[in-house]
């Protein structure tokens, strides 16, 4: 085992007891990088070559140079006998979504590939207070736009660690395959639909998406504003709490961020599951799709392997003393994509207007005399399809003509799909959750290109992540085993508002118990 | 089932959110509206009582939980040349854009 492959809190301790240097901590992931990530992902990239195919490239821009001079700084803290923070000398990956000063900050956009981005992210600059170590920036699907990764204007895009012909999921999938790949043992993540747990869950790492508002969003490349989420990747419990606590908290910055008291969320880790109340619902044990031959809806219980390794995961929790509350209604979980269909591309368009090519960002290179044109033609090459589809709906489901039947229906249906957790987690309630437990996914990680282009499927891949999105409640997605083809399971968490340190606690416990799993010994095919 | 999309009201939702897309895109992007427009019908069937109002956070914000806003208060910016020099075209400090076409309101 190397340092890279070492868990954050193991080599905090290890940095604190001058056992290792942070110095060491990040030659160790930069030769990890060297060794498995390939050519990162840039715009026009020239065809896959066989190489390229067993490499992971979660990366867009590696910033050695500027974490040499952290690692030396937290090295020299050390030294003197200063505090050098809870996540002293921690490597970690960010999305390229969030702002970092001084760094291209692309969104995997071609219209922003060459903005450099003025400011820091507050959650960014939260892990850099606390001493973590920011890498560099890794890729996403198009300004967070699908589920796979592959909609990236810089290719090559990510592959699966476990399966290097398998997505990453996404479109946090360059977090996930960063960290799962031992390339850095934490990565900040954004969820809107499912983006840190549905790719957590396809790379066999936890992924959490905090509460709505427990995070501060300054410094994020906004999509939908009323569902975004940053929140931590990590390759346990343990390290996402460790994350939680730098980056949690009111932000002045973010009139979003809820004046609520953070936790300590490693003290009550430890804790178990004595008398905690955990929910099955059958509304997470199958899924809706559309018939777009005959515009019918077709219903289909999910692959037995998923379905097992959940009450699998609901029987061990049991053992160690959890309630287990079996039929838990969540009737409006099937609406969650299409209400989601209309909110996320509304909210798109009209965070995707700022992009004209005026202020930052792409410019045609097209000489015109006229400011509407240059709009258009900056727009219409800066952005890829999946930017282009998502304005466009936007504005046709939000038109004064339509937008009682979409938009303001698609709200209405938002509170049934919070009314179904309100019930859920009723103190006073029939139910009386603590937590909700369910797959994370539908499948396991899919074939490259197996999707890409289906812009209908793809969105169905979050069916069982968006309806948190649309309540704002937390969900952390756990490694949950391993299916026939030895790809990763997800499962997944969802508890009531502010509730992340109960849902880390279950999780530990969990972990705790699938300890000695065969499994949990099992390395991804890009570390073999 | 005929598109709702069609491509008149396609093109006029390209203008409208000034795009340009060549032939091949159009046909794809339109396309998969019609599709996405397909999944979203399904929100019709929900019988939506006048008791549901909309919700447009997922979260309640209290008077204890909203962060009191910040004092608006004019503040130097450390580095206004840096944020200028983002731009694709300036001049003197200004930001140049192509002419901004004149249009007569009748």
């Amino acid at each position: 085992m190397e340092l890279c492959d070492l868990s954050a809190h193991e080599l905090a301790l290890y940095l604190r007891q001058r056992r290792i240097s942070a110095v060491e901590i990040l030659e160790s992931c930069l030769k990890r990088i060297e060794s498995v990530d390939g050519r990162p992902g840039t715009l026009d990239s020239s065809p896959l070559t066989a190489e390229d195919e067993q490499k992971v490239h979660a990366f867009i821009t590696l910033t050695p140079e500027r974490a040499r001079a952290q690692a030396e700084a937290v090295d020299r803290k050390i030294a003197a006998g200063e505090d050098p923070g809870p996540l002293a000398g921690v490597p970690f990956t960010v999305k390229d979504i969030f702002c970092v000063e001084g760094t291209p900050s692309t969104a995997a956009s071609r219209i922003l590939a060459n903005f450099r981005a003025p400011y820091t992210a507050t959650p960014v600059a939260r892990m850099e207070a606390a001493g973590a170590i920011m890498l560099g920036k890794v890729n996403l699907d198009e300004f967070t736009y699908g589920s796979s990764n592959e909609s990236s204007a810089f290719q090559p895009s990510p592959r699966n660690p476990w399966k290097l012909d398998r997505v990453p999921g996404g479109s946090s999938g360059g977090s996930t395959a960063s960290v799962a790949a031992g390339e850095a043992p934490l990565s900040l993540g954004t969820d809107t639909a499912g983006s840190i747990r549905q790719p957590a869950a396809f790379c066999g790492v936890v992924g959490m998406k905090p509460t709505y508002g427990r995070v501060s969003r300054y410094g994020l490349i906004a999509f939908a504003s009323s569902l975004d989420c940053p929140g931590p990747v990590a390759r346990n419990v343990t390290d996402a709490a460790l994350m939680m606590n730098a980056i949690a908290g009111a932000d002045p910055h973010d009139s979003t961020a809820a004046n609520v008291p953070v936790p300590d969320y490693l003290a009550a880790l430890e804790q178990g599951v004595k008398g905690l109340r955990i929910g099955l619902s059958p509304d997470y044990f199958r899924i809706t799709y559309p018939n777009l031959q005959n515009g019918t809806f077709e219903t289909q219980p999910l692959p037995a392997e998923i379905e097992t390794a959940v009450r699998r995961a609901a029987d061990l929790l049991a053992a160690m003393g959890a309630e287990i509350v079996e039929g838990v209604p969540m009737p409006n979980t099937r609406f969650g994509i299409p209400a989601y269909f209309v909110i996320s591309r509304v909210e798109a368009a009209s965070n995707l207007h700022r992009f004209d090519g005026v202020k930052y960002g792409y410019r045609t290179p097209q000489p015109t005399n006229d400011l509407r044109e240059m709009y258009r033609r900056s727009r219409g090459e800066g952005f890829g399809p999946q930017p282009k589809l998502r304005i466009l709906m936007g504005m046709y489901v939000s038109a004064a003509q339509y937008s009682e039947q979409y938009y303001n229906r698609a709200l209405r249906v938002r509170t049934l799909i919070r009314q179904d957790f309100d019930r859920a987690f009723d103190p006073s309630g029939p139910y009386r959750l603590n937590a909700l437990l369910t797959p994370t996914t539908p499948t396991t990680a899919f074939k490259m290109a197996a999707l890409y282009g289906d812009s209908v499927l793809m969105q169905y891949a979050d069916q069982l992540t968006v309806p948190a999105n649309h309540a704002g409640v937390p969900g952390v997605s756990l490694p949950g085993g391993l299916d026939s083809e030895g790809l990763p399971i997800g499962i997944q968490l969802l508890g009531p508002d502010y509730s992340e340190d109960v849902l880390l606690r279950i999780g530990r416990a969990y972990e705790e118990a699938t300890e000695t799993d065969p499994w949990r010994r099992v390395r991804p095919q890009a570390l073999a | 089932m005929s598109d709702a999309i069609t491509p008149e009201v396609f093109h006029h939702l390209v203008e409208l959110a000034a795009l340009a897309l060549d032939p091949q895109e159009a046909e794809y992007v339109r396309k998969q509206l019609n599709n996405q427009l397909k999944a979203i019908h399904e929100l019709e069937a929900i019988p939506l009582d006048g008791s549901v109002a909309a919700t447009s956070h997922g979260v309640p914000y209290t008077a204890q939980t909203s962060p009191a806003l910040r004092e608006d208060k004019w503040q130097p910016y450390r580095d206004p040349q840096g944020i200028l020099a983002q731009a694709p075209d300036t001049s003197d400090s200004y930001i140049v854009v192509p002419d901004i076409p004149h249009t007569t309101l009748e």
